[in-house]
């Protein structure tokens, strides 16, 4: 019998490579939410530009791309193999359940990350459907740019956020993203073995701030765009 | 005199391992405040027995807090509402009259009940076996000061071993994991010389016992150090982590 798994496929291992994929898509949504504010200026040119210089980067892009496939796989395959070795390990649940409180960092948000997980992964299938993958220069969402003509994606997503629906989609995914980050944000330290008594207070407490921060920055958009019609 | 308590108790009653269990309720009275828990179920199994019916089968020991053999989820909460505590140490002037309490086992795939609130903590006996230990030959007990240890060091190694294998991380824990009794037993050495020469060996065995067990994995849930009755710190795992990536890249 051999001593040990492999690393990436033992309990800790998982942990180890959920916890170091949710670090850097941390660092993905903050670039990302970055850019949109470009969305909140009057000018339409330069969120346009923006994601113009983004779909001109050419080689730099796929790999930029590849990297976040990987880090949203990785981290998918992790959660729900996590997951379902959890619920193995309790197949009968206590008849009456409790909380111990204290200490305790069990919450609303760290006992539903894997249905927080799943709807964002959803979510972010059907995001890129829209826009990544939406209408273009062809379907006539074009602007000039200076000399050139270039896809008119502020268009195309301020008329999406004029229907109700989707505003109100984008305003609960982003709430339940925030509720991933709250739990997710100081758990990556603890799985990567980052625990310290002073500064694992400080990490949870920034992980919440972090977590409200993105959530309304996302949520704002949509909103800002839905009642100001983009103007 | 002391008050006295009459209580309502769902007790979980499950004959063995397969048969399906149920909570029964039963009536308790005269229950003096200054009973510890394991005695509120000694009368119960008193007026039982002088019923004809079969007692309520549930683990102890010590009765002092040491041995970590009377395990419980009073409530839903491993040890009872009280932090830092066996359920031995657990009074019944925390409770009050006409309260209904549920007292369950540890449920864990782990740890298969064997009847009633008893159950089978094998598990963790086999995870200590594959490297839990130290084993080097001692020969006669050393001079106390040839081998300093910092006195912080000391304390951590202290903290980390005050664990009694009670089991009430795995129980507290929504995903069934044991990572808070495997910290620990593998942090304690980590801090003194006598545990250095099979250190990498100790951190993957005991997690590949661990995970062999059928143990969940640890979500960060912390939990197990709210209901730990010897408040052992949640950092445990973080070592425990550490030691098993340095161990795994480092290995030969
Ligand atoms: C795309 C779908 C996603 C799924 C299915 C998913 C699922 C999960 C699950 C199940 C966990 C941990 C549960 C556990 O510890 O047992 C988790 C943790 C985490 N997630 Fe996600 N997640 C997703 C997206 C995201 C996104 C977009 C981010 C970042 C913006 C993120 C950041 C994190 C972080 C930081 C953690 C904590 C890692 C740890 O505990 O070590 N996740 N995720
Ligand atoms: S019986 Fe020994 S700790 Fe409770």
């Amino acid at each position: 019998m051999p001593d040990h798994s492999p690393v990436a496929l033992s309990t800790i291992g998982k942990k180890i490579l959920m916890g170091a994929t949710g670090l850097a898509l941390v660092g993905f949504v903050i670039v990302h939410l970055a850019g949109n504010l470009l969305l909140l200026s009057p000018n339409p040119d330069h969120f346009n530009r923006y994601a113009h210089t983004l779909e001109s980067m050419g080689a730099l892009l796929y790999v930029a791309e590849a990297g976040l496939v990987f880090l949203f796989l990785a981290h998918i395959y992790s959660g729900i193999t996590v997951y379902w070795c959890n619920r193995r390990a309790r197949p009968q649940s206590y008849k009456k359940s409790g909380r111990a409180g204290g200490v305790s960092r069990k919450s609303s948000s760290s006992t539903s990350m894997i249905w927080t997980g799943l709807i964002l992964f959803a979510f972010l299938i059907w995001h890129l459907w829209e826009f990544k993958y939406g209408a273009g220069v062809e379907q006539g969402y074009a602007v000039q740019l200076g000399s050139e003509v270039v896809r008119d994606l502020h268009r195309l997503v301020v008329e999406s956020f004029q229907k109700e629906y989707v505003t109100l989609l984008y305003v609960l995914v982003m709430i339940l993203l925030g509720f991933h980050l709250r739990h997710g944000f100081w758990s990556a330290f603890q799985s990567l073995g980052l625990y310290h008594p002073r500064y694992t207070g400080l990490i949870y407490g920034s992980g919440v701030v972090l977590a409200v921060l993105l959530a309304v920055g996302f949520l704002f958009i949509p909103v800002w765009i839905y009642f100001l019609g983009g103007g | 005199m002391a008050e006295l308590l009459t209580l309502r108790l769902r007790v979980w009653r499950q004959e063995s391992e397969t048969a399906p269990g149920k909570l029964v309720d039963y009536h308790v009275d005269g229950i003096s405040v200054d009973m510890s828990f394991l005695e509120l179920l000694d009368v119960l199994n008193e007026q039982l027995i002088h019923k004809g019916d079969d007692p309520v089968e549930f683990d102890s020991d010590c009765r002092e807090g040491i041995c970590g053999t009377c395990g419980l989820v009073i409530n839903g909460v491993a040890h009872g509402p009280l932090p830092g505590i066996t359920c031995c140490q657990l009074h019944m002037r925390h409770f009050k009259d006409g309260d209904t309490i549920t007292i369950e086992p540890w449920r864990s795939a782990a740890f298969p009940i064997i009847r009633d609130l008893v159950v089978d903590r094998d598990a963790f006996d086999r995870i200590i076996a594959a490297g839990g230990y130290v084993a080097t030959n001692t020969g006669a007990a050393p001079d106390a000061n040839a081998l300093p240890i910092a006195k912080n060091d000391a304390d951590l190694a202290m903290d980390a071993s005050s664990c009694i294998g009670c089991g009430a991380c795995v129980a507290s824990c929504p995903n069934g994991s044991a990572a808070l009794f495997v910290g620990a037993k593998i942090s304690q050495y980590t801090f003194l010389p006598q545990g250095q020469p099979e250190r990498r060996r100790r951190a993957l065995r005991m997690v590949a016992q661990m995970d062999r067990e059928g143990f969940g994995n640890c979500s960060n849930h912390a939990e197990c150090e709210a209901v730990c009755p010897k408040d052992i710190s949640i950092s445990n795992i973080a070592r425990m982590r550490r030691e098993y990536l340095k161990a795994s890249l480092l290995r030969e």
